[in-house]
């Protein structure tokens, strides 16, 4: 079973006969369709098969994460489906793959563009896509910004360090969300530390808000005094979202100063000490605000 | 009383600002659409081409969600760049691969500008296209030499076989109007001052025709031209006597009419857009119209509204 069975499965299943067979058909001479062709197999696709999201049960999901680990189709719609599978029935497999992917992210409508970046991972040698993926991330369309970063194994396994660090860095400045990001806290690192408390420094200094998911990245490089400071003084906000934050920052510090700062935060340290309290917890309380 | 909903389905947003963008959801605009056309400096390489015409695609459109106004496109080779033969080439190939894109709702702006051999022969190419593709038709009829221009236009759209009700033609005047009308085409008037139409002279061309497959738009762009300029013919016209329903057909529903032939522009776009669109086009702001009523921003001060109610 790969990747592309189960695309196939799901949208013949989902697409009514002669629809999914207007596919097929389209996309049957694989490697060899002409170029023209696939860019108008690509354009017609929403027209021909509409843009319903995918219906997917627990066992697609499940199916899915088992032949790539990390895969999260859901959210996926019928037309990006069907124009990742068209990449993968065509021109994935050619070796000229990288420059026609940059080609076809170049001139992509923005539903095309959130198709083809969050297909990444499903493409063979998915390693020489990675200038393509750091132009997805460079997107000033929050959307297609999004279909790098979020639910996509994609920058955890392919981005180096300053790519990722900037990627981190540039969802808080688009008011997106960091909790959708795999890999965030085992990629996190003493750089992208400072660059987050650079920046909600610049946010205080503006009386702007700062994200209380932007400690979660901060806490566990948390060890001098400055870094401890700046977790005092989200501690000490009037959202209550931020103080958690600040606390679930403490409890993964390095620095045994942190346990006492922690322990006098007396509520939200006797929840992070039974578990009602964690960073899912919160990023639930942060999607229904 | 709710504002009127206005389509205006011929304005180069790419060369407008956020203000612009503001002060026509404020007005009532609901939808626009963006002609590919000539920048003002020609276009030397076809790379160049490519970027402006993934822009209209791409980012304008996704720009003009962030202000709850809905943004359609039109693909097509402008007359003007149609005389420089080896870019003209270029761009034909590429024209299939855009032609498709979400939102693109006709091939256009295309026709003749100095009716140059070239320029025939590129639009005869691209009315292929659009029968190819089944898409309408948005021509661009020329400043210069206008009457014979338009009738020439027409000749040609009906000797490739395409009908004339899929098929908008732009810029007319009191001069090419009864022609236009009579051989079945849509007649759309861009109330362009100095150069194209007035709005005083568009209520009296209303006046004398009526509203049937009459079209109003603003084709603004770099130019000075006015982004209100549909609200604005609107309220002059009410203001003058011409009845509402008539008002409903020029300034909004021929439009959709016209250009919802190509399946991509439909009402549900704007007052019950789909949550797939919603995700990628309206991200950022929640400025959702989210039902019947349009929304109206904070009302812009009544000296702007008022100022410059005739455009000349």
């Amino acid at each position: 079973m790969t990747a592309r069975d189960l695309m196939q499965g799901w949208l013949q299943r989902q697409l009514p006969p002669e629809h999914w067979q207007w596919l097929e058909e389209r996309n049957a001479a694989g490697a060899a369709t002409p170029e023209k062709d696939l860019f108008i197999t690509l354009g017609l696709i929403p027209r021909k098969l509409g843009k319903a999201d995918l219906d997917l049960t627990a066992d697609d999901l499940a199916a899915a994460e088992r032949v790539q680990p990390g895969w999260s189709p859901q959210g996926w719609s019928v037309d990006g489906t069907a124009r990742v599978l068209t990449l993968l029935q065509t021109v994935a497999g050619r070796n000229d793959f990288p420059e026609r992917f940059r080609q076809l992210c170049r001139t992509a409508d923005v539903a095309e563009a959130i198709a083809f970046y969050r297909g990444l991972i499903l493409y063979p040698s998915p390693e020489a896509l990675e200038p393509q993926a750091a132009e997805g991330v460079r997107s000033n369309m929050r959307a297609i910004f999004e279909a790098v970063a979020h639910n996509n194994p994609y920058p955890r396994l392919y981005f180096d360090e300053s790519r990722w660090n900037h990627m981190v860095l540039k969802a808080l400045f688009v008011d997106s969300r960091l909790h959708p990001i795999q890999g965030l806290d085992e990629r996190a690192n003493a750089e992208l530390a400072q660059m987050l408390r650079d920046y909600a420094h610049e946010r205080w200094a503006a009386g702007r808000p700062v994200s209380p998911e932007l400690w979660r990245c901060v806490g566990p490089f948390a060890q001098d005094e400055a870094a401890l400071a700046d977790l005092d003084q989200a501690a000490r906000s009037s959202d209550p979202n931020e103080q958690a934050a600040a606390a679930l920052a403490l409890s993964v510090s390095p620095s045994p100063l942190a346990a006492e700062r922690l322990a006098a935060m007396h509520e939200l340290a006797a929840q992070i000490a039974d578990g009602t309290l964690t960073w899912d917890v919160l990023s639930a309380r942060l999607d229904a605000a | 009383m709710t504002t009127p909903m206005y389509i205006d389905p011929h304005a180069h947003m790419i060369s407008r600002t956020t203000n612009d963008y503001e002060a026509m959801a404020a007005a009532g605009v609901v939808a626009v659409i963006e002609p590919a056309f000539w920048i003002g400096q020609p276009r030397t390489y076809v790379g160049t081409y490519i970027d402006y015409l993934s822009t209209i695609v791409g980012w304008e459109r996704f720009r003009a969600g962030q202000f709850g106004i809905r943004h359609y496109c039109t693909i097509g080779l402008n007359s003007k760049e149609a005389n420089n033969e080896e870019l003209a080439e270029q761009v034909m190939e590429i024209l299939p691969r855009f032609a498709l894109k979400d939102g693109v709702v006709a091939i256009g702006e295309i026709g003749y500008d100095e009716q140059t051999p070239l320029e025939d022969k590129y639009f005869r190419a691209q009315l292929e296209l659009a029968k190819e593709l089944d898409l309408p038709v948005m021509i661009h009829t020329p400043h210069r030499d206008k009457k014979r221009g338009t009738s020439r236009s027409m000749d040609v759209v009906e000797e490739h076989g395409l009908p004339p009700d899929k098929v908008v033609v732009d810029h007319n005047n009191e001069e090419t109007i009864a022609e236009t009308l009579q051989r079945g085409f849509w007649a759309a008037f861009s109330i362009y001052p100095g150069s194209k139409m007035g709005n005083e002279r568009m209520v009296e061309l209303l006046k004398q025709y009526g509203a049937e497959r009459i079209i109003v738009d603003s084709a603004c762009d770099w130019g000075v031209s006015d982004s209100l300029a549909v609200p604005k013919t609107a309220k002059l016209a009410a203001e003058r006597g011409i009845p509402q329903e008539q008002i409903h057909k020029a300034c909004y529903a021929n439009a959709l009419a016209a250009y919802g032939q190509s399946g991509q522009m439909s009402e549900e776009d704007w007052l019950n857009p789909s949550p797939i669109d919603q995700r990628t086009l309206y991200a950022g702001n929640s400025i959702l119209r989210g039902g019947a009523a349009p929304r109206i921003e904070e009302p812009v001060s009544p000296a702007q509204a008022e100022d410059k109610l005739i455009i000349r």
